[in-house]
């Protein structure tokens, strides 16, 4: 297990570098001048120059990046204006553009994000293991394909067509619920639930489908299976049957998709951060991309990368946990 | 007044949905068993002998299947019953023993949690009492440290202690009559004495019956009072097992009992050219496999194969006999070179091929070739089968079609097959016809050695005496050396000039087939043939009499 642990570890450090290299040779491929950008339209030669220095800018790429990872390590020193700004480690960087400091940007964002796509993960277990569930045992009847009918809506309409139309609907014309807004968790609990109730629904409804195609399959696959025959020779109910013996041969598959589902969502909820507002990393990311505000773009990554791995890795525990014959190595 | 019979069918008839009809697998079958008495019901595969016992616990009821008859069984009829009546035959007054003992059990469960959750389908009792009743027959059928043992899953036990547990379930509610459906087939033949020990002690205790169904006749004569010998849905004959298995009046159980190989019968290959120039020799060859420990343990590497040396000389047949984990198919595999061994040498024709590389083994393959023992599993279903045997000639190199076609064709009769079904797929044909594509698969690159790993275990005893006379043929026809891998040791004594008896990754007897069986030297060889099963019902009881008192001394 400590093994395990340290190689995924190990593993993880690799992908990161990996990204973070990417996307600094990306950035210095593509065309623009992020000094100018900073400064602004109406800044003469003299003052871009200035901002150049000031943002590091000026040093050769190697040494940039080179600075960039002694700021994760050991953290950075930066001239702002009059005085030393001092960025402690992990130390992302600071924006180009705000002179925010990126690890703070996140932090604020993350829970953000993380609120929306653990919640969505939530419903979309429920409805997707559900709906797969119904039209594994009882299949053609009306509600086994009102919920088949709806996953599939759900995902093949664009995000912005359901939630806007869930919008207007429900927030503007009914008046059910409350316009989605963020407001965090340990603030006011209640709150939090209802300003997110409705972007969660729009993010779930789009994965649901693939969740029901993947249960129903796993559930059908295991029934076949001779120890379904033994209990059911050993008088155990149908019931019992499913919900003890076939969901859990079930479990394996919807476990690794998820961890998947999970890790990506956390950079590419852009759509449904955008539609309902609500500040997220998504979003954060499209607007620095589109200022070529290197930093930050770096450390939205990084997160995000660390995201993904993190939720491989406690996919393979939840895998070995639930089913003992695998070994983790 | 007798009591009425613990089992009583009359006339059943079970058809399964084929297509737009039916087809008749059960037809106008009718026993009775008395408590504490037993029944074997033998037959080949199709017989419908499985069937029967399905039909006792009314598990065709729901699949489609329709069913005809009575099937009483202590006092209910499974035909008829339903719900809970149903649910109370199943498990409470009759239980099934399934084969196949690591697919029957749930992967991911405890095996004494499985065990606790049939309990408490039958018996109003808390968890943990059913746990501890659980433990209790866990016990009972001789699984040392019950109580530990039962919180591991099926994967973490031998073939042999799952199909304990499978016993173990079965008697968690003390149900009156047991149906074992080929209990013992997948397991050593030590392993299956003691399971049928185990069975029959059961039985003598708890004063239950047992439907024992098996295709395997050495199974019941030892272990059952009557047999009923099915054939085609039919039961063909019925009665005391002396009578049966001594002096069979119907001609299909003569036939049947003709077929199956006896250990104690001289054996009659190489009536060919008789053995010639040495083709392979084996010095000390090793195969060590490095393992995976549980979650945090490592363990060391694990040795399959632990010093062998052996010869096989063109034309002639040797066999490898050995139990599950004796490394017999690792040390298979290397002599064709699938596996590379990590230690010792191989020679093939006077040239070492052990270290070889896949490159400069490349014009060796199609000399040295395989036959598998899962003919469904080695053939691509979705592939015809001329297909399947054209393989090695393309890959030898051969482009003209037409050539590659004839040469198909003549690959398919020289094996018994029809050279029109070129065009077929594996699911058309049985398993003793796979079998013979993967024959002719083997042939078709001119191999001078085939090694078959377990080419008869899946077949019936009619069609193992079919394929086992085609290898002696080709072996005679075309002087080809035979390494003859199984577990089976009368089928190895009916192909074999020469027998390796192999034990934890060597060989501990060596020699002339007839000098290993009559005259055995090892221990290891005397318990393996004083555990195969015999046909005569009065030698199997004495035989397991000396087995308990020598297990009780």
């Amino acid at each position: 297990m400590i093994r395990f642990l340290l190689r995924k570890a190990l593993g993880l450090v690799g992908v990161l570098l990996a990204i973070s290299l990417v996307v600094y040779a990306v950035f210095y491929l593509a065309p623009g001048d992020p000094a100018q950008l900073a400064c602004g339209e109406k800044c003469s030669p003299a003052q871009v120059l200035q901002v150049r220095e000031r943002l590091g800018l000026d040093a050769p790429v190697h040494l940039q990046y080179a600075h960039f990872l002694q700021g994760i390590v050991a953290g950075r020193d930066f001239s702002a204006g009059t005085g030393l700004l001092h960025c402690p480690a992990p130390c992302l960087g600071v924006s180009y553009r705000s002179g925010e400091q990126v690890t703070d940007m996140i932090a604020a964002r993350l829970p953000v994000t993380a609120s929306l796509a653990l919640g969505a993960m939530v419903i979309w277990l429920v409805l997707g293991v559900g709906t797969g569930l119904l039209s594994a045992l009882r299949r053609g009847r009306l509600g086994e394909r009102l919920l088949t009918a709806l996953t599939l809506a759900g995902t093949a309409v664009p995000v912005f067509v359901i939630g806007l139309v869930l919008l207007i609907v429900l927030c503007a014309q009914l008046r059910w619920l409350p316009f989605p807004s963020y407001t965090p968790l340990t603030e006011d609990p209640q709150q939090w639930f209802w300003g997110l109730l409705l972007p969660w629904f729009s993010l779930a409804l789009i994965e649901s489908a693939k969740y029901a195609r993947l249960t129903r399959s796993a559930v059908l696959e295991t029934l076949a299976e001779d120890h379904i025959r033994t209990f059911r020779a050993y008088g155990v109910g149908e019931r019992r049957l499913v919900t003890r013996h076939a969901l859990r041969g079930a479990l394996t598959p919807v476990i690794a998709l998820t961890a998947l589902d999970l890790g990506t969502m956390f950079g590419s909820a852009v759509l449904t951060e955008s539609l309902f507002g609500l500040p997220g990393l998504g979003k954060l990311l499209v607007t620095s991309v589109g200022l070529i505000d290197l930093p930050t773009v770096v450390g939205l990554t990084l997160v995000t990368g660390f995201c993904v791995v993190l939720a491989n890795v406690v996919a393979d525990v939840l895998y070995a946990v639930t089913d003992r014959r695998v070994v983790l190595t | 007044m007798s009591p009425e019979p613990l089992v009583q069918v009359r006339d059943l008839v079970v058809d399964f949905p084929v297509g737009d009809g039916h087809l008749r697998a059960v037809d106008g079958v009718g026993f009775t068993l008395e408590a504490g008495q037993a029944l074997g019901i033998v037959g080949e595969s199709g017989s419908g002998k499985s069937t029967v016992a399905s039909a006792l616990l009314g598990l065709h009821r729901g699949t489609g299947a329709r069913t005809g008859g009575s099937v009483l069984v202590a006092g209910v009829d499974a035909v008829t019953a339903e719900g809970e009546e149903l649910r109370r035959l199943r498990g409470g007054s009759a239980a099934m023993v399934f084969q196949d003992p690591l697919s029957a059990l749930d992967p991911y469960h405890a095996v004494g949690d499985q065990i606790a959750e049939v309990v408490r389908v039958h018996r109003p009792v808390s968890r943990r009492a059913a746990r501890a009743r659980a433990v209790e027959v866990l016990d009972r059928v001789g699984i040392a440290d019950p109580a530990r043992r039962s919180r591991s899953r099926p994967h973490e036990f031998s073939g042999g202690m799952r199909q304990r547990v499978l016993i173990a379930m079965a008697l968690a509610c003390e149900p009156r009559l047991l149906v074992a459906d080929e209990p013992t087939t997948a397991l050593d033949v030590t392993v299956q004495a003691q399971i049928l020990d185990l069975l029959h002690e059961l039985r003598t205790e708890t004063g239950a019956g047992l439907v024992l169904v098996t295709h395997d006749l050495g199974v019941v004569a030892g272990s059952v009072d009557r047999v009923l010998v099915m054939k085609d849905g039919r039961a063909v004959e019925h009665g005391p097992v002396a009578d049966v298995l001594g002096a069979p009046r119907e001609p299909y159980t003569r036939a049947l009992l003709s077929a199956v190989p006896r250990i104690d019968a001289p054996a009659a290959p190489g009536q060919g050219t008789g053995p010639g120039e040495v083709l392979l020799e084996a010095t000390d060859l090793r195969r060590e496999f490095a393992t995976r420990g549980g979650l945090t343990r490592r363990t060391a590497p694990v040795t399959a194969v632990d010093g062998v040396s052996l010869t096989v000389r063109a034309g002639e047949t040797l066999g490898i006999v050995g139990e599950s984990g004796s490394g017999k198919t690792t040390l298979g595999r290397m002599l064709v070179r699938l596996l590379e061994p990590t230690g010792g040498r191989l020679h093939y024709r006077g040239r070492d091929i052990g270290a070889l590389g896949e490159r400069e083994l490349r014009p060796l393959r199609r000399e040295l070739q395989m036959v598998f023992q899962d003919p469904v599993a080695s053939l691509n279903p979705r592939r015809t089968i001329g297909e399947s045997v054209a393989d090695p000639l393309r890959v030898a190199g051969e482009r003209d079609e037409r050539r590659i076609r004839a040469r198909v064709g003549e690959l398919l009769e020289r094996v018994g097959l029809d050279a029109d079904w070129y065009h077929r797929y594996p699911h058309e044909f049985s398993g003793g016809q796979r079998q013979r594509v993967g024959i002719a698969r083997a042939l078709a690159p001119g191999p001078r050695l085939i090694v078959c790993d377990e080419p008869v275990s899946a077949l019936d005893v009619t069609t193992q005496a079919h394929v086992v006379a085609l290898l002696g043929e080709l072996q005679r026809d075309l002087g080809l050396a035979l390494v003859f891998v199984a577990h089976d040791l009368a089928v190895v004594r009916q192909v074999s000039d020469r027998v390796a008896v192999m034990r934890a990754g060597r060989i501990v007897e060596q020699g002339d087939a007839d000098t290993v069986y009559d005259s055995p030297q090892h221990p290891y060889t005397k318990g393996l043939l004083a555990a195969v099963p015999v046909l005569d019902p009065v030698e199997a009881t004495a035989r397991r009499h000396a087995r308990l008192a020598a297990a009780g001394a």
